[in-house]
């Protein structure tokens, strides 16, 4: 199977590949997927003071589409807002990585995991937003 | 090494070739002995009126005899088929539909090639009942449970003598005795075990077996089902016509291709036991390699019962097909199938008990004639980077790591 250029590109040049600390209030978390399935990307945010995405950290267990798919969902979101970053669809990735239909589902998941990634930051926050009352 | 018959690859960009168990490239040896058939003595072998015709017939028939020795038939009993898949369809489905007023059930085995179920398969829809056997985490099948499954009105019991996935080499000897027994043919899909291991269709009880060229360094396109003639083998032809084949394949013989298999099997009956001694070598080279450099690989199937040939290998937290897109300059396969419209992994791994995940992770390394040294080390030396820099990003890994059990998250199938 033939892969695109820009999924060649993220695959071999991984953008943002790490780990942020989970416990901290400013980060959030979202793992998604299932060993079964052969797919599990770990997306996380670290949101600043002024309500910005300012540091976007991914790991992936799956194939080099949905190593493509994290990586390039991470490039995107940094700086953006939470609602930003959570209103990008997984048709915008699959067709900027050109992924085949057969993959479509890597790009569902990289949008599953910024979702889900956002929850868990916004989960994290009432208590602050209480305390500033 | 066979003299002359290295094939130089590696400084034309293309990547090293470990997938034997897909294909061969066909043994230069063979290829000139096929030559001549194409050109001048083209000669249709079925022709008994003048010399292109027996030129043709001497050099089939000469074949014929090649492909019995290998397996210690007699050349009567050899039938020209175009793969293994027809031969496997013949088998099945002529002798289930030649003895179809008596018997209605046939024995086979999950981890069966594709060609051998959905044979099965087909003979379900027409009325006919299948018994699928399991397989032990070693990939081998239970003798008791075979002796038990086996009824008054079986047909054919079908177990292949070599997994094209796992290596591993089913008891032959053993199940042709029950077959013998209980009065069931036994058919054995042995594509990926002629040329591989000893087989002696008289000592191991088998009836019906079948071969394939391509898998054997002989051409594409042909391949033979070994038919027994005493006590004598009943099977309905799929294709009719001429009456070529006694009967049982219609069609005129494709010559060159017979004359390649023919030498194909002659090559793999002298040189056999060296090679298998040579690749025997290299294999251990390969994972002693890779298990010394990386903690966590496992070994599907039976580590002893295995062809020397094959490896299929776990890389625990790394996607099969993630890897394999990073070891570019290596030819393998994937248990994964990530890229099959179903994004099911292997059944066969599965069908071992090998959980999803796993499955998920595997390579087919499959190594042959031409494999050398230092391409085992070239190859150890890719999967090594990459199965690391795949590890350190993956979120399976960091967690194991941590001391997460996988097990206990409730992961979302998707």
């Amino acid at each position: 199977m033939a892969y695109s250029d820009k999924v060649v590109d993220h695959y071999e040049n991984p953008r943002n590949v790490g780990t942020l600390d989970k416990s901290a209030n400013d980060v959030g978390t979202g793992l998604v997927g299932a060993p079964a399935c052969g797919d599990v990307m770990k997306l996380q945010i670290k949101v600043g003071a002024g309500g910005l995405i300012e540091d976007a950290k991914f790991k992936t267990f799956g194939c080099g589409s949905a190593i493509a798919s994290s990586s390039l969902a991470t490039e995107w979101i940094k700086g953006k807002t939470l609602e930003e970053a959570a209103s990008i669809r997984n048709t915008e990735i699959a067709q900027h990585l050109s992924l085949p239909p057969v993959k479509i589902h890597c790009s569902v998941l990289a949008e599953d995991a910024i979702k889900a990634a956002v929850a868990d930051y916004r989960a994290k926050q009432p208590k602050a937003s209480e305390a500033a009352e | 090494m066979p003299e002359g018959t290295m094939i130089e690859r590696n400084d034309t960009g293309y990547p090293i070739y470990l997938d034997y168990q897909s294909t061969t490239p066909t043994d230069p040896r063979v290829v000139e002995a096929m030559l001549p058939y194409f050109t001048e003595h083209f000669g249709n072998p079925h022709s008994r009126n003048h010399r292109y015709g027996w030129e043709a017939e001497d050099a089939v028939e000469k074949a014929r005899a090649q492909i019995a020795s290998i397996i210690g038939a007699d050349a009567k009993e050899i039938i020209f088929t175009s793969g293994a898949t027809e031969s496997n369809n013949l088998a099945i489905k002529g002798a289930a539909y030649f003895h179809r007023d008596k018997k209605r059930h046939v024995v086979t085995v999950v981890t069966e090639h594709k060609c051998v179920l959905d044979s099965c398969r087909h003979l379900e829809e027409e009325g006919f009942r299948v018994t699928y056997l399991p397989v032990g985490q070693n990939g081998l099948v239970d003798l008791d449970q075979l002796r038990a499954a086996i009824e008054d009105d079986t047909v054919l019991v079908s177990v292949m003598g070599v997994n094209n996935e796992i290596g591993v080499i089913q008891p032959l000897a053993e199940i042709g005795r029950i077959c013998r027994e209980r009065g069931a043919y036994f058919h054995t899909d042995c594509a990926q075990a002629v040329g591989k291991i000893p087989l002696d269709v008289n000592a191991m009880q088998i009836d019906l077996l079948s071969i394939s060229g391509h898998k054997i360094y002989g051409p594409k396109g042909i391949g033979a089902l070994y038919v027994r003639r005493r006590p004598r083998i009943r099977l309905q032809p799929l294709i009719t016509g001429g009456g070529q084949e006694r009967g049982l394949r219609s069609g005129t013989l494709p010559t060159p291709l017979c004359v390649g298999l023919g030498e194909a099997c002659a090559i793999a009956e002298r040189e056999m036991a060296a090679e298998a001694e040579r690749l025997e070598g290299l294999r251990r080279r390969f994972y002693d390699k890779i298990t010394q450099q990386l903690p966590e690989v496992y070994l599907n199937g039976d580590a002893a019962q295995r062809i020397p040939g094959n490896l299929n290998l776990s890389f625990a937290y790394v996607e099969g097909e993630g890897l394999m897109m990073g070891i570019k300059g290596l030819s393998v396969s994937s248990g994964s199938a990530c890229t099959s419209a179903s994004l099911e992994p292997s059944y066969v791994l599965r069908a071992l008990g090998v959980e999803v995940e796993m499955a998920h992770t595997s390579l087919r390394i499959g190594l042959g004639r031409y494999t050398t040294e230092a391409e085992v080390d070239s190859a150890v030396e890719q999967i090594v980077a990459n199965v690391t820099k795949l590890r350190e990003m993956s979120p399976l890994w960091e967690m194991a790591q941590e001391g997460i059990d996988l097990r206990s998250i409730e992961w979302a199938a998707h």
